[in-house]
């Protein structure tokens, strides 16, 4: 286990361990009944969760990345910053794959700007982050609203990286 | 006044304290779940087609492993998704960051989403637990945007090491008016998609 799952699993649980207490706090009741709820949803969940992670290997394995590195390709104007964002939409994988892609792009002469907008594509709309996390834990009018409010975003990082010239 | 128990129908000074708590809803398996179990099904079987019954197997055995490891991480999710729907008193969720909490309530959603720790098991039951208790889409939309944009946690495990402080940075500079812009675009929607009555 690498130090960083292990501080991420210790601040985790110990923000368990610390709002349990204040439930207790509040009462044996309180803390009972959300210890319920909080079971009952992981119930719920487990099914929907299963089919997102079993399910994204296969859907990971027929896009290779070699795909995404091509849409986020030369083009340095605003159609490519378009790909990019398609590409960021589009990518598989956890965030090693996404990042990576990103370096690769700007190794091979990806513009700073498309790569900007494909890494801000990536994090708030991925579609494989969607699957498999957001629409389990959270309504799913939410989640496609949300995904759908934040398509000109990337957008605009790109404009705000073109203007003042960086990184 | 908090100290009274929320399911308790009591007189309270805060009258809205004493109305029941929000239940949240148990999701039924709406058609996402079937878009995304037929995507699924389409995949293993171009990787079936593709590399056979081994191919299948691998990746199986693979996200057997990597679903058996998360488990746990999303039971502690759910569980502070629970306490947090118990415990935050539901009037003052609303209040700051409800419907007409303005650009105070995007900012506190902001803030919360940057700071909060862990991963997608702990951010989106959180955000889940905060819409039940009385938070609109557009400070809920401020927090999940901050979260996976000005979060700390990817960018200092992942996005550094890779991308390099200089890309990293700028990424970040660039991103911190995105989170407040999104919940405030997705309140001005909102308001126009559903304004004939609450959904």
């Amino acid at each position: 286990m690498s130090v960083s799952t292990l501080i991420i699993d210790v601040t985790l649980w110990g923000s368990v361990l610390v709002l349990g207490f204040i439930a207790f706090r509040r009462g044996r009741v309180v803390l009972t009944s959300s210890l319920r709820e909080g079971t009952m949803d992981f119930i719920n969940i487990v099914p929907r969760i299963a089919l997102g992670v079993l399910g994204s290997g296969y859907i990971a394995a027929v896009i290779p990345p070699e795909v995404i590195t091509g849409w986020l390709g030369p083009d340095s104007g605003w159609l490519g910053v378009l790909t990019a964002v398609i590409a960021g939409a589009a990518t598989p994988g956890g965030p090693v794959v996404g990042f990576s892609i990103g370096a690769v792009a700007l190794k091979v002469g990806g513009g700073p700007p498309q790569v900007i907008a494909y890494v801000i594509a990536w994090a708030l709309f991925a579609f494989q982050r969607l699957i498999l996390w957001e629409i389990p834990f959270m309504p799913a009018r939410f989640v496609w609203f949300r995904a759908a409010v934040s398509v000109p975003f990337p957008f605009l990082a790109a404009a705000i990286a073109m203007a003042i010239g960086r990184p | 006044m908090a100290e009274l128990l929320p399911k308790d129908p009591a007189p309270a000074d805060d009258a809205a304290e004493a109305e029941p708590r929000p239940r949240r809803k148990r999701k039924p398996i709406g058609w996402s779940m079937i878009v995304i179990g037929v995507l699924v099904a389409v995949s293993a079987t171009l990787v079936w087609r593709r590399d056979g019954i081994d191919g299948v197997l691998e990746i199986l055995t693979h996200d057997l492993t990597l679903f058996g490891g998360i488990l746990p991480r999303v039971f502690a999710g759910c569980l502070l998704g629970a306490f947090i729907a118990e415990i935050l008193p539901h009037e003052k969720v609303s209040r700051s960051l409800g419907p007409n909490s303005g650009l105070k309530g995007l900012l506190i959603g902001t803030a919360f989403g940057a700071i909060l720790p862990g991963g997608p098991f702990t951010a989106y039951p959180v955000a889940s637990a905060l819409l039940t208790v009385g938070a609109d889409f557009g400070a809920t939309i401020a927090m999940v945007v901050s979260w996976t944009l000005i979060g700390y946690g990817r960018a200092v495990a992942w996005e550094l090491p890779i991308l390099g402080p200089d890309f990293t940075l700028w990424r970040i500079v660039i991103s911190l008016p995105i989170p407040v812009l999104a919940g405030a675009l997705g309140r001005f929607v909102y308001v126009r998609m559903y304004s004939k009555g609450a959904p």
